[in-house]
């Protein structure tokens, strides 16, 4: 149980070394001030050898008459102030963060830290196979963009999509069942990890920026329909130097679309850092005329707050906006890198210490009684339940029967056939 | 049909005459329907495979005499010595591509930039378009290019670079200028779970395409001679190298350089009555097919190795023909359009009155490149076979 004095103190140490000072939580209960009561009476009276004796059990009372209403409904916290590329004014310096967007935030980003951990574990069994291009350590970006737009709104990305398909509305069983490939899967099992898709989500694009044209369309199209939605365009710091890229911004830019560009920084494309990549690693600025923000990526709450405010800037109708999220991927680029090549395994020691996004999560909850150890343990376990059953489901379900090979190729009304190994066999490809 | 025999032929992947008849007929019930209606039921009994066998057994070449003393050496060691070769010996070449430095993902330049200096072998953004441009325009200003592009299913940006500058620099300027020094290489084919993007056979798209060459190789005797021969060649060239063979294909490789000629298909076996012809991966199936045909039908197969996709070798191709009268051509990209087409087309003008059969082309079927259905995709040993006793009983 956190000490009362040092509540009154305010100010709080991060695991790690790393200071950050966050205004206490607003105190709303009458225990609280019972207690403080208590304290101060006893620190005006004489100090008498039944002085902590009558604190700790004022202590051990509050303790004792704990519930789940003693939990601290909401509190503001300081976040990191955000670069500027072309904006006068940007998102608010302190966010506020209520118990249920907590423990939801919570819940979601250790789903994902744990599926890609369960994916890893697969793919070393040879039951994933292919390509599989883990998220964890990014698990802020996934989380914090979905915490600013609605699931009316339009997202789509590159390769390492697992995240993302969780938070745009997949569940975890179908998201496993189409990295092994089976019938149960999100794309019935003909995707792979690279191509999940869901309402709203357009995946899951294997070829490194060629989803970003694509991404300024659909914003036309909400443009176009006019239902005040817009559309998430993410790539990383190794496609901002893809061409097709900067043909999107000039487009997006002249006709004023609702985009909001991200940049996910994990400062690696694949083996190659961003200063040996890219002429200028101020990602935010590549926009050139197109307003940017340089974002804390392993901080949910700044995630969030960037992307409200993008959110706005778009639905307001001035145009598309850019976000760079400054963020870190603890895996190789896929499972075939060992990812410690071209970086030093302290450095992601350090950063797994220092900044990880579900470790900050719950130490300003924790901090600020915003739940207990024990409910955030519950929650682990209950994501560690639901992980084992999708791995199971992901094993166990069949793969899809073979008239899906020559399945949805076109749009077609009648079945038509396909011609196969030879040109006197045939198959059907019906849609 | 039982279904012992159904079960029988779901895991031979085969094609029985029966169904093969029921084709012919018109009826709707094909091989594949008949896989269909017995894949439901045998997935609730079988396990779901696990594919971890390869389609192909690698057969290695004889050990080269004419060219020094040799060394054992796996497909990407081979790339590494050529290009160790070539750095040596031609101080205007120069090696860049996503990744190489560090010794690229397929461990294809591993060395060379120590070796060599960083100004030397280098690292580009991610961007083929510009990594294409870039090294027609070094190769127009005189530096030997060679460029990496990270996998063959990546090299669509790059498309219009190749196609419209590349190919046709020199014709365009009267010979004034050329991109002769220019070779490109990526990873091509299938790997056993490359799904989508990572296991494309493009080379159908450039063969199309007058004034570059497209080169494969079938192991790394063949990959070190051809790709030194492509740097030397005096025209763009792209080179794609099987990447299944990568680590699987080892073979005693010369250490010194050495160049196979381009525009030569090689008859690597000798037959009379059937002629197979392919490339890359794909020689090593038909190497086991035509050991097949020979065992089970008494078959004599003359393996041919194209080696050169884009000029083509049609001298060595239509002679084989003349003398067996059956061709069989096979590959993994899909059949229409694959390159099988452009062999059977001009060898069904030239050697018309020699042919005792329809030309059969054993290939990938006319869909992408599937995720989880890649074993039944690929034009694997079964289907070959049975094209060829298709062949001999026409």
């Amino acid at each position: 149980m956190p000490s009362p004095f040092n509540l009154i103190e305010g100010d709080r140490q991060q695991k790690g070394g790393e200071k950050r000072s966050e205004t206490a939580g607003r105190w709303q209960h009458d225990s609280m001030q019972k207690m403080l009561t208590i304290i101060s009476n006893v620190l005006r009276g004489s100090a008498s050898r039944h002085g902590a004796q009558v604190v700790s059990e004022a202590a051990s009372m509050v303790a004792s008459s704990r519930s789940y209403a003693d939990f601290t409904p909401e509190a503001t916290f300081d976040i990191k102030k955000v670069d500027l590329h072309r904006l006068e004014e940007g998102p608010p310096l302190t966010a506020t963060l209520t118990r249920e967007e907590g423990l939801k935030y919570y819940r979601t980003m250790q789903t994902i830290r744990r599926m890609e951990l369960k994916a890893d574990q697969l793919y070393k069994q040879k039951i994933i196979r292919g390509f599989c291009h883990l998220y964890d350590g990014q698990e802020a970006c996934a989380v914090g963009i979905e915490g600013g737009i609605t699931l009316s709104d339009h997202l789509i990305t590159a390769y390492r999509a697992h995240g993302y398909t969780l938070t745009r509305g997949g569940t975890v069983r179908e998201i496993m069942a189409e990295l092994t490939g089976r019938r149960g899967g999100i794309a019935k099992g003909k995707g792979g990890s690279m191509h999940m898709y869901t309402k709203n989500f357009y995946g899951g694009n294997g070829i490194v920026g060629a989803q970003v044209p694509l991404g300024a369309g659909v914003a036309l199209a909400c443009k176009y329909l006019g239902n005040d939605q817009l559309c998430v365009s993410l790539y990383g710091d190794g496609a901002a130097n893809q061409g097709q890229i900067f043909e999107t911004y000039n487009m997006s830019s002249l006709w004023k679309l609702p985009i909001i560009f991200i940049c996910e920084n994990n400062q690696y494309g694949m083996g190659t850092s961003v200063e040996r990549s890219s002429a200028s690693t101020e990602y935010y600025k590549r926009g050139d005329y197109i307003p940017g923000l340089r974002v804390d990526g392993m901080d949910v709450l700044c995630v969030r707050e960037a992307t409200k405010f993008a959110a706005d800037h778009c639905r307001s109708g001035k145009g598309p906006i850019l976000m760079e999220l400054q963020t870190y991927r603890y895996h190789g680029h896929s499972m075939s890198d060992p990812g410690v090549s071209y970086r030093t395994r302290e450095e992601i020691q350090e950063v797994r210490s220092k900044s990880d996004p579900i470790s900050m999560l719950k130490d300003r909850m924790l901090s600020n009684n915003m739940a207990s150890i024990e409910e955030l343990k519950e929650i682990d376990i209950a994501v560690r339940k639901e992980i084992e059953d999708a791995a199971q489901f992901a094993t166990t379900d069949p793969e899809p029967p073979l008239d899906d090979l020559c399945s949805h190729i076109f749009a077609n009304d009648q079945p038509f056939e396909v011609r196969a190994a030879t040109p006197w066999t045939k198959l059907t490809s019906t849609s | 049909m039982t279904m012992a025999a159904a079960a029988r032929f779901l895991l031979r992947g085969a094609v029985s005459k029966a169904s093969i008849a029921n084709v012919n007929v018109g009826a709707q019930s094909s091989f594949g329907i008949t896989l269909l209606s017995l894949s439901p039921k045998c997935s609730s009994k079988t396990k779901t495979q696990r594919r971890n066998a390869a389609h192909f057994t690698y057969h290695p070449d004889p050990v080269p005499t004419e060219y020094g003393p040799t060394t054992k050496m796996n497909l990407f060691q081979s790339v590494t010595s050529a290009l160790d070769n070539t750095l040596a010996s031609d101080p205007t070449a120069v090696i860049f591509g996503e990744d190489v430095a560090f010794g690229g993902v397929f461990r294809c330049t591993v060395g060379l930039r120590d070796k060599y200096g960083k100004d030397r072998v280098f690292n580009t953004p991610l961007c083929e378009q510009g990594i294409v441009g870039f090294g027609i325009g070094a190769a127009v200003a005189g530096a030997t290019a060679i460029a990496e592009i990270q996998f063959a299913d990546y090299i669509y940006p790059a498309f219009d670079q190749i196609v419209n500058e590349a190919a046709k620099y020199r014709y365009r300027s009267g010979n004034l200028f050329d991109c002769g020094n220019l070779t490109i290489r990526a990873p091509w084919g299938c790997v056993g779970h490359g799904s989508l993007y990572h296991s494309q056979s493009p080379e159908a798209f450039f063969a199309h395409c007058p004034g570059i060459k497209v080169v494969i190789p079938r192991g790394p005797v063949q990959c070190k001679g051809l790709l030194l021969s492509c740097i030397a060649d005096q025209n763009p060239c792209i080179f794609f190298e099987p990447k299944i063979l990568y680590r699987a294909a080892v073979e005693q490789v010369p250490t010194e350089a050495y160049t196979i000629p381009l525009s030569q298909a090689e008859v690597i076996q000798e037959g009379s009555d059937v002629t197979l012809v392919a490339w890359g991966t794909q020689i090593h199936v038909l190497m086991e097919v035509a050991n097949m045909a020979q065992e089970k039908l008494g078959v004599s197969c003359e393996l041919i190795d194209l080696q050169t996709i884009l000029p083509w070798d049609t001298e060595t191709v239509c002679k084989s023909v003349a003398k067996t009268g059956r061709l069989l051509i096979s590959h993994e990209a899909p059949i229409t359009g694959g390159f099988a087409a452009e062999i059977s087309s001009t060898v069904q003008e030239e050697c018309f009155l020699n042919l005792e059969a329809p030309i059969a082309r054993v290939c990938g079927y006319d869909t992408p490149f599937p995720h989880i259905f890649e074993p039944f995709y690929i034009p694997d040993k079964w289907k070959c076979f049975d094209a060829i006793k298709k062949l001999i009983s026409y």
